[in-house]
């Protein structure tokens, strides 16, 4: 018999040291290849002026400066409409959207996947199409559905449409086929539980690591919701849009520039290094069955 | 009195029929349902009364199945309105639209001319053509090299402890969520001596004017895909990720005595079949990915691009859609790259149902 090759004391199996080297090598390679450009940015926007505009350039920084987010700041309070009105409308849409989604996604979810009533199936394989009706696809139908509706201009432009994205439904009840389990639903049931409250009390605390999978994902695209053709009042424009603006100052605020986008990236990045357990417990479950 | 005692009764016998109680609640919901449609109920008592799936025909038992969970519909409803409304409705009404010359501005129909705007496209339109071809390239390289990407650190990750994978987890799905940071690469590919690569391109004599970059119809298709790459390892690595995790371990010993000689028969013999939901539902998620990726060649190469060396499908929806507000074309076109999603999506689970064999 060979020899079992070990590694962090257990044995491995068909595992080749060329193999594990050449791997490592690969993912050095491709590691450096995602993550230097993130470093740059952070670089560039910790770099005093006279860095800046260095030849050659230099990568990283000598004398870190915060005055980047500074001019950021009072490039953004210089604007006729409050920056503050910004920060309010992207968090009032990121947080009715996301609220609306959860809602309504998890109460269809846990019917799709919990009451065999009939129509199930066929709601469900159009929500897995659905996947792939990306928002350029819609984009121009809903343009004219919104302003029938009356809701050009107005927030809920970008709420409503948002409750109704398929992305959240999907994850929501592949998690709820795998981790709930029937018996349990039916003896709430026995005991007289309504199918809202079994819903509320029951299947719902057993889900949270969904929740809050579908809470990131509704909450990056919503966070990161930029100039939009359904808005176009200036005090209803969301911080990215605003941000987005001082980008379009144009080669004398790259300072600036950097540091929004290292303001705008930490939001996203954060909540994601917060719930990444939640998240991959809930991805374990979001395969695709014929 | 009388037809409420039977009612009740006949809500009585689907229970003990189906083996589960219905609550209070809703007893009393259905009763008054039906005592208020009884006098119409009455042709229907013979169907009313059968309670066993044999006694009915195929549609009473779906009928009588839909009344007894109608509480599932009631909750369906508020999510299934939205989302038939802003996402399978537009796709019907752009087929619609994209027989007619609807146009935004002059708000005037001319219904169905017929296939002019699909004959136009494909005849007349050269731009369209050429964003066709763009897309295609684009979406031919982007999708499967994001998506054996993604599989590919997924599994090399997947052997490492939990804190270090975590760690390595984010340094490869950071790009992806980073919203506008993929500008750096314009930065980085500044087109003038300022730009980092410019710089040390010019340093190193190597070259002795800046390149043009994003503005530069030799470089611009060839950055924007790598800048697609960068930002690509999306869902559909977070999805491989938890399925490598929850892939029994013991399989790979009884693979080991059943003769599997290293790690890519293990990974193509065991693995891979394994995997194959998550294959399914990252397929779907990199097709997505690698034909709506409009908005970053818009902000790196500009709006048209150089000599329209990135213009593609979604560049074309976007010049007619919400420039021009010619909807009638405009739709052809969505109508077009839907068909195209949907034809790649059938391509990939064909070859998928091929994986371990």
């Amino acid at each position: 018999m060979q020899k079992m090759r070990v590694r962090n004391h257990q044995v491995v199996l068909n595992r080749s040291v060329g193999g594990d080297a050449g791997i490592f090598t690969f993912l050095i390679i491709m590691g450096a290849f995602m993550f230097l450009p993130m470093l740059y940015v952070i670089m560039q926007s910790l770099k005093p002026l006279d860095e800046l505009w260095m030849f050659p350039p230099r990568f990283y920084v000598v004398h870190p400066t915060f005055k980047n987010f500074q001019d950021l700041f009072t490039l953004l309070s210089d604007s006729w409409v409050p920056f503050s009105r910004y920060i309010f409308n992207t968090v009032f849409i990121t947080f009715m959207g996301t609220f609306g989604n959860l809602l309504l996604s998890s109460l269809a979810a846990y019917a799709i996947s919990k009451i065999p009533f009939p129509g199930r199936k066929g709601m469900f394989w159009l929500i897995q199409r659905s996947l792939m009706f990306t928002s350029t696809v819609t984009a121009i139908a809903n343009f004219i559905t919104l302003s029938t509706l009356g809701l050009m201009d107005n927030p809920f432009a970008l709420i409503i449409p948002a409750w109704g994205s398929s992305m959240g439904l999907y994850l929501m009840k592949q998690f709820m086929d795998s981790s709930i389990s029937d018996s349990v639903l039916e003896s709430a049931r026995l005991d007289g539980c309504s199918e809202f409250r079994t819903f509320l009390t029951i299947a719902m605390p057993m889900v949270k690591p969904a929740w809050l999978t579908l809470i990131i994902y509704s909450f990056q695209g919503l966070w990161n919701t930029g100039a939009s053709a359904y808005i176009y009042s200036e005090q209803l424009k969301t911080l990215n849009y605003a941000i987005g603006q001082i980008t379009a100052g144009g080669i004398a605020r790259a300072g600036a520039s950097a540091a929004s986008s290292v303001v705008m990236m930490i939001v996203p990045i954060g909540v994601f290094v917060i719930s990444q357990s939640n998240i991959i417990e809930t991805m374990a479950s979001s395969g695709m069955k014929d | 009195m009388e037809n409420r005692n039977e009612n009740l009764q006949d809500v009585e016998a689907v229970e003990i029929q189906s083996g589960e109680a219905v609550n209070a609640d809703e007893q009393i919901h259905s009763d008054s349902i039906l005592e208020a449609e009884a006098p119409k109920k009455k042709a229907k008592k013979v169907k009313k009364k059968a309670t066993a799936r044999k006694d009915m025909t195929r549609a009473q038992w779906t009928w009588h199945e839909i009344k007894r969970n109608k509480i599932a519909y009631v909750m369906v409803a508020p999510f299934f309105l939205v989302f038939l409304l802003f996402t399978v409705f537009p796709v019907g009404l752009s087929l619609v639209l994209s027989f007619t010359n609807f146009n935004m501005l002059e708000f005037k129909w001319d219904m169905f001319i017929e296939i002019k705007n699909y004959t136009r496209l494909f005849f007349e339109d050269d731009i369209f053509i050429l964003a066709c071809k763009n897309t295609l390239v684009f979406a031919a390289v982007t999708g499967p090299v994001s998506y054996v990407l993604s599989f590919l650190v997924a599994w090399f990750i997947n052997e490492l402890s939990p804190r270090i994978r975590a760690i390595v987890t984010l340094i490869f799905y950071a790009p992806s969520i980073a919203g506008s940071v993929y500008l750096i690469w314009g930065t980085l590919f500044h087109n003038d001596s300022q730009g980092w690569v410019n710089g040390m391109l010019i340093k190193m004599n190597i070259i002795d004017t800046p390149i043009l970059w994003f503005y530069d119809e030799k470089y611009a298709m060839t950055l924007c895909i790598v800048v697609a790459l960068w930002m690509s390892l999306g869902t559909a690595f977070l999805s491989f990720i938890a399925g490598l995790q929850t892939v029994d371990k013991s399989l790979f010993e009884a693979a080991a005595v059943d003769g599997i000689k290293n790690r890519w028969q293990e990974l193509w013999y065991v693995t891979l079949p394994m995997m194959r939901p998550q294959l399914m539902f990252g397929a779907v998620m990199s097709i997505t990915g690698a034909f709506g990726f409009g908005g970053v060649v818009t902000n790196l190469c500009g709006f048209p691009s150089v000599n329209y060396s990135c213009h593609t499908i979604m560049h074309c929806l976007e010049d007619y859609g919400n420039q021009r507000w010619e909807v009638g074309y405009a739709s052809a076109i969505a109508v077009v790259l839907f068909l195209i999603m949907i034809g790649a999506n059938t391509i990939v689970n064909k070859m998928l149902s091929k994986v371990g064999q």
